[in-house]
């Protein structure tokens, strides 16, 4: 950790249940601004409901989760709140396939934050620039490589102006060739100062960006670390298991 | 050992072989491409020889196409008495509306039709004026125009009102209620609020379960044993909350399928955004799962079409219905009235129908068309 910037995510023992699958057990975990957390561990550890639960994608039984000081709660005026500084961007992109490319990255610029449409579209072409896909801007979705896709929908997210970027395996479903054209889309955004939370199986994206990076297992956090202990020192026998595993291939 | 091979010259691009092109291979492909093809293609030509010849006798050669009476049509050979049509051709449309005040019923179709087809055709204009048009200010004047009784016009009871007339109004009404009521017992149906979800299930499934005769039974002769005394409710009216609720119905069982088929994806990416409940159905949910229930939606309205002539059980007379009340008329009586009166009436509903579903293809086209553009 370099500076001491203020909390921008208090998350304190969150506990929370599918039913009686006890899926977080006493997570904590605080976010300062401009860190780069990279969540790792292995599938159904409960990695993505955890960062579901910071913009209330999932609700939390027990515990606390502050979001850049606004507690969330039931109380569906502060959840809009969060959702506003808070972008996410999803493993199967998500992206609303009955618009365009500039129509999606305007909608809600438009009626959430209420910017006028020309305004709105000045916006979204810059940051359609800065994922270097401005020439796709007329174009559906469903005409685009998986790649140029998660770009559109981390040009999206940054529409808002969020304060925090989440980002749920947005690699995982892409081909081999394209993970590298949005990883540098990413590195440029965490070195623009993005505050963000990764989960992701790339470990060398973790390596080069991360200021931290969790393991989690079976719902629990067990590891905290900067890359480079994390990586060379694991303490813990479940992370020495999942990066041997990881590693191996 | 494996021999390497590198090509070194592009295959020469050839033209298809001639059993490849033309009507030879149409036919091959479209009409014998198995021996089970062949007979079938073999017993249509038959069956067409069989039945297209009389049939076009009937309805054009031997048929009746003027008279002032069913004379001509009485006799033995005569085929369609077309000639009975044109003459009670004003009362199929417009039932017994008296003639010199039809130009209403006009002027209200044509300001329904110059309020829907910048909706229905691909255009420029902000649709939201024409959607708000129809939904207030058209309802409106259409029931001024028809029933009259103000601004100087006079009035005409619904009991006069008959034939297309009557099927259009039923017919849109339901049509025009139908869609709206059913996105939103859809969207209540999925509703978080147990209460909202309860309350739609009930209704969904009460209206879902009694037959439209029995709707329309219902509202004729017990809806006014629930009304205060003295109160009175038009016959017609009556007959379109029914028709409206009925089908409103069946439309949020067809919107919940296309609701179901849209990725929970979207919902999430929706609210990640941060844009409200309303916003993200409005933009994002509704426009994808209508879309891909259009077909059941079309077809919704067809069945509520047809199903309009039911009104002729309490009695109100539909195009069906004056059609039907026609035949008892002496001076056009003849073996071929009747049969030519049906014809008539399904050939009108046919077109009605097959314009639908012809528009819901274009309509399905139009918008895969856009997704790829
Ligand atoms: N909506 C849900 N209902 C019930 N169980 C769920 C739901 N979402 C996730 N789970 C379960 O919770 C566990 C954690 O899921 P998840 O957070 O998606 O794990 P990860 O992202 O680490 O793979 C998994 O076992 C998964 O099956
Ligand atoms: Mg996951």
């Amino acid at each position: 950790m370099t500076a001491p910037n203020k909390a921008i995510i208090e998350i304190d023992k969150i506990d929370k249940w599918f039913g009686n699958f006890h899926v977080l057990k006493d997570v904590s975990l605080t976010v300062r601004e401009g860190e780069r957390i990279v969540v790792v561990g292995p599938s159904g550890s409960g990695k993505s409901t955890l960062i579901r639960c910071i913009n209330r994608l999932e609700a939390h039984n027990q515990g606390r989760i502050v979001v850049d000081g606004i507690e969330l709660t039931e109380d569906l005026k502060r959840i809009d709140e969060v959702r506003r500084e808070v972008g996410m961007v999803f493993q199967q992109f998500n992206l609303f396939p009955h618009m365009t490319v500039l129509e999606n990255c305007t909608l809600a610029p438009i009626w959430v934050r209420k910017l006028p449409q020309k305004e709105a579209e000045e916006l979204a072409m810059s940051y359609l620039e800065r994922v270097r896909i401005p020439e796709q801007a007329l174009k559906h979705p469903g005409q685009l490589s998986g790649g140029q896709q998660q770009r559109v929908a981390i040009a999206r997210a940054l529409c808002m102006n969020p304060k925090i970027m989440l980002f749920d395996e947005p690699t995982s479903a892409l081909d081999p060739e394209m993970i590298k054209e949005v990883l540098d889309v990413m590195v440029d955004l965490a070195e623009g100062g993005m505050t963000m939370i990764c989960v992701t199986h790339e470990m060398g994206f973790a390596r080069r960006v991360a200021d931290r990076v969790i393991f989690m297992d079976e719902g629990e956090i067990i590891e905290i670390k900067s890359p480079q202990d994390f990586f060379e020192n694991p303490e813990h026998e479940r992370t020495k298991l999942f990066l041997s595993q990881i590693l191996e291939d | 050992m494996s021999e390497t091979f590198v090509r070194i010259k592009h295959a020469p691009e050839r033209m298809p072989p001639n059993a490849q092109i033309g009507m030879v291979r149409w036919m091959r492909e479209n009409l014998f491409s198995s021996w089970f093809n062949a007979v079938l293609t073999i017993l249509s030509t038959v069956l067409l020889f069989l039945t297209l010849p009389p049939l076009l006798d009937w309805a054009v050669f031997s048929a009746v196409f003027s008279g002032e009476d069913g004379a001509a049509c009485r006799v033995d050979s005569a085929g369609a008495c077309w000639a009975f049509v044109e003459a009670k051709f004003g009362q199929f449309l417009f039932g017994r509306y008296p003639a010199e005040e039809r130009w209403r019923v006009l002027l209200t179709l044509f300001l329904g039709v110059a309020g829907l087809a910048p909706l229905l055709i691909p255009s420029e204009f902000p649709k939201k004026w024409f959607v708000a048009y129809l939904l207030v200010p058209f309802p409106l004047l259409a029931f001024v125009f028809l029933s009259g009784g103000l601004f100087g016009l006079a009035t005409v009871e619904t009991s006069d009102w008959g034939g297309l007339m009557v099927t259009l109004v039923v017919a849109v009404t339901g049509i025009a209620a139908s869609l709206p009521l059913g996105v939103l017992l859809a969207l209540g149906r999925q509703s978080d609020m147990p209460v909202v979800r309860i309350l739609c299930v009930v209704f969904i499934e009460f209206w879902r379960g009694v037959p439209l005769i029995t709707v329309l039974f219902m509202s004729s002769v017990m809806l006014p044993l629930f009304l205060p005394e003295g109160m009175s409710f038009d016959k017609l009216l009556r007959a379109l909350i029914g028709v409206a609720l009925f089908s409103s119905a069946y439309m949020a069982e067809v919107v919940r399928g296309g609701l179901a088929a849209v990725p929970a994806g979207q919902y999430e990416a929706a609210k990640a955004l941060g844009l409200t409940y309303w916003q993200s159905m409005g933009r994002i949910v509704l426009p994808q799962a209508l879309k891909t229930v259009i077909p059941g939606i079309v077809n919704n309205f067809i069945g509520l079409f047809k199903d309009t002539t039911l009104v002729l059980i309490i009695g109100l007379f539909d195009l069906l219905g004056i059609v039907q009340s026609n035949f008892t008329d002496p001076t056009w009586s003849s073996p071929q009235t009747a049969t030519t009166g049906y014809v008539f009436a399904a050939f009108v509903f046919w077109i009605f129908c097959f314009g639908m579903s012809r528009y819901s293809v274009y309509m399905e086209r139009r918008l895969d068309a856009g997704e790829q553009r």
